[in-house]
């Protein structure tokens, strides 16, 4: 055992040596584990990056809340099946809120209407377009996550009244008061003024899409005083427990038939969303782009890979003297295989520690050049090139470091 | 060990041979080369005891290198007896050869055979290496060895920065480093020229005056003058083997 470890660190020595007296060809060798190396972290990178960006996102829904809504999230085949359902309606909402009230144990805390639709908003001349105004209920306090940078958000007795008050998304607010607080200031939303009484604490973009920090929330009752509520509503139902996922959204199932009357095998004429369909859909892209890296990664692993057992090749040929000599030393088999196999992963190493500067490198620039561009840099990875690297090395330098080991000494000697 | 700087004048000792070491007995040995199967060795039969000094000569395709290669563990015979200190050789493993020849042969090559990137005292430690001596014991023990071979100034110094005597002397203290029990020099002068030979051919003197047992594969008669017993190889077999006075 001892003896090995001696062995090992001769071997590395050797290694090493060899390696420096030929920088050029160690490199060029390494170039494409190099070039895998990078492609793996990359697409490690982007991977995570989006799962990462996709869970901040999850998070802004509410990761315990179902939306009761007519269309289904996501593309459907049937799309005239979904267009004859009855809207959602507001008032929905009350019977909802009863049946899960008597309902002992129930699963589900509270459900609250949501109607929203694009408005302008306007301070004096300053005009801001597509802003989505959301009418709901004081209780979306409840469901939502959301913080407040000032202020708060309205309460039951202004939202009992219809009372024209509303809250700011922080990207309106920054963009219509830059240089003072809005609180107590008057916008005019859709043509009706509002009094502002509270603005979100920024929360950022959905995936890229949609921004959480452009919309507003008033009161239902003063959304439907001004504005069309035809395109219909939606429930946002707060579970108890977001771990009970099938048992709460089967209990909404029943509660929400029980509120449309609905018959005994008919077909339920409203869809439960929630955040885990999103997932459903970012599967097939994350699958793309890791089968895509995958692929760059394999080839110019197995282009690296050949070149290094090339080199390794050479490297014994160049060296049979020194092997014989070795040899008649008392090198035994599994030195020479160990002496031409910790060659070859060294040779891997570097490549695989030079493509982590690159990728780390480019992971800065990317992370400078496009900030909101979702990506990650994680020690995993780190160990996964180290992993892969010496994997390379050894597939790649096993068959010429083996042939060494079985060279016959005597011929080994009188090679020229 | 005293040191063996080559400046003492050329005296001849004579030491009685110690006990058996090597017993070869109806060696034979065929290769092929192509179509032609080439008896390399026809039988050979050769007693080595400890403290001998021994010259094998023979003209090229005599099958002195063959048997140079069967003496130090390197080949085995496709026929025949060959015990090493009592061990079977003939039956052993490529690994269980590679022992034998780290533990009990040392190799002096014509060509020197040093690790070109290697320093005069890592090149001595190699054999250490695959014995398994730890790093302090094989650092002082590979010092100690090139002292005594007159090397002490050079032990840093990489081989194309020695002359070729130095060279040779590093060879050979890389095959004392192990205390083998053989010394085995393959045309130790050929790349040498005369005077320096000469130093070469003093040190084997001075080895075997301590003790060692030495052989010396050469074709050159001034040579095989030192040993003290020339064994002549002529078509694969013995020639004639006598002790010199």
């Amino acid at each position: 055992m001892i003896r090995f470890f001696y062995e090992f660190s001769e071997s590395f020595r050797i290694g090493w040596a060899q390696i420096l007296a030929n920088k050029l060809r160690s490199v060029l060798t390494a170039l494409g584990v190099i070039i895998g190396i990078v492609a793996v972290t990359l697409m490690g990178t982007a991977i995570r990056g989006i799962d990462t960006g996709f869970q901040n996102s999850l998070a802004m829904l509410g990761d315990d809340v179902l939306y009761v809504q007519k269309w289904p999230w996501g593309p459907v085949d049937d799309w005239w099946n979904y267009s004859n359902r009855p809207n959602i309606k507001p008032q929905d909402a009350a019977p909802l809120n009863r049946i899960i009230q008597s309902t002992s144990n129930s699963s589900l805390e509270i459900a609250v209407p949501v109607v929203g639709s694009g408005r302008s908003v306007k301070l004096g001349d300053a005009k801001l377009n597509g802003v989505f105004i959301i009418g709901t209920e004081a209780d979306y306090a409840r469901i939502s996550g959301a913080e407040y940078q000032e202020g708060r958000l309205f309460n039951d007795t202004e939202a009992g009244a219809g009372r024209e008050v509303c809250v700011l998304g922080f990207d309106i607010a920054q963009a219509l008061f830059p240089t003072r607080s809005p609180i107590g200031q008057m916008v005019t939303i859709g043509g009706h003024p509002f009094e502002v009484v509270g603005v979100f604490a920024k929360q950022g973009e959905f995936l890229g899409l949609f921004s959480f920090d452009n919309q507003t929330v008033v009161p239902l009752k003063a959304y439907q005083k001004y504005f069309s509520t035809r395109r219909g509503a939606e429930l946002r139902v707060k579970m108890r427990d977001k771990n009970n996922l099938v048992g709460s959204r089967d209990e909404l199932i029943g509660a929400m038939r029980r509120v449309r009357g609905q018959l005994p095998g008919e077909r339920d004429n409203f869809t439960i969303n929630e955040q885990q369909a999103f997932k459903a859909q970012l599967d097939p892209v994350k699958q793309g782009i890791a089968i895509a890296g995958l692929f760059i990664t394999g080839l110019s692993l197995f282009v690296g890979a050949i070149g290094i057992m090339n080199i390794t090749f050479v490297s014994v040929k160049e060296r049979t003297k020194e092997i014989g000599t070795r040899k008649a030393l008392g090198a035994r088999r599994r030195s020479i295989l160990m002496q031409f196999l910790i060659e070859a992963v060294s040779i891997c190493l570097i490549g695989g520690a030079v493509g982590m500067v690159v990728s780390f490198g480019l992971f800065l620039g990317i992370q400078q050049a496009a900030p909101s561009f979702p990506v990650e840099f994680s020690p995993d990875l780190v160990l996964v090139s180290m992993v892969v690297s010496v994997v390379t090395g050894v597939v790649s330098g096993f068959a010429p470091a083996y042939g060494a080991s079985r060279l016959d000494p005597v011929v080994a000697l009188r090679y020229e | 060990m005293t040191s063996l700087a080559p400046t003492k004048p050329f005296q001849r000792t004579y030491r009685p041979p110690g006990p058996l070491v090597i017993d070869i007995e109806g060696v034979t040995k065929l290769y092929k080369m192509g179509e032609e199967i080439v008896h390399a060795l026809r039988g050979v039969a050769l007693q080595v005891h400890r403290n001998e000094y021994i010259a094998i000569m023979g003209p090229s395709g005599s099958g002195k290198s063959t048997l140079m290669n069967m003496l130090g563990c390197l080949d085995t015979p496709t026929n025949g007896h060959y015990q090493f200190s009592g061990k079977d050789v003939s039956s052993m493993t490529d690994d269980e050869l590679a022992d034998i020849r780290n533990r009990e042969i040392g190799f002096v090559f014509q060509t020197f055979n040093l690790l070109p990137r290697s320093t005069s005292l890592a090149n001595v430690e190699l054999p250490l290496i695959y014995a398994g001596m730890g790093h302090d014991k094989r650092r002082a023990q590979a010092i100690h060895v090139l002292e005594s071979v007159g090397l002490g100034d050079r032990m840093g110094h990489k081989p194309n920065e020695l002359s070729g005597g130095q060279r040779q002397r590093v060879a050979i203290a890389r095959a004392l480093v192990n205390n083998p029990s053989i010394i085995l020099a393959d045309e130790p002068t050929g790349n040498l020229d005369s005077r320096t030979g000469e130093e070469i051919m003093q040190l084997f003197e001075d080895l075997y005056a301590q003790g060692n047992t030495i052989i010396v594969i050469t074709h050159e008669e001034n040579i095989a003058r030192h040993a003290r017993r020339i064994v002549r190889l002529r078509d694969g077999l013995i020639e004639s083997d006598e002790r010199q006075t």
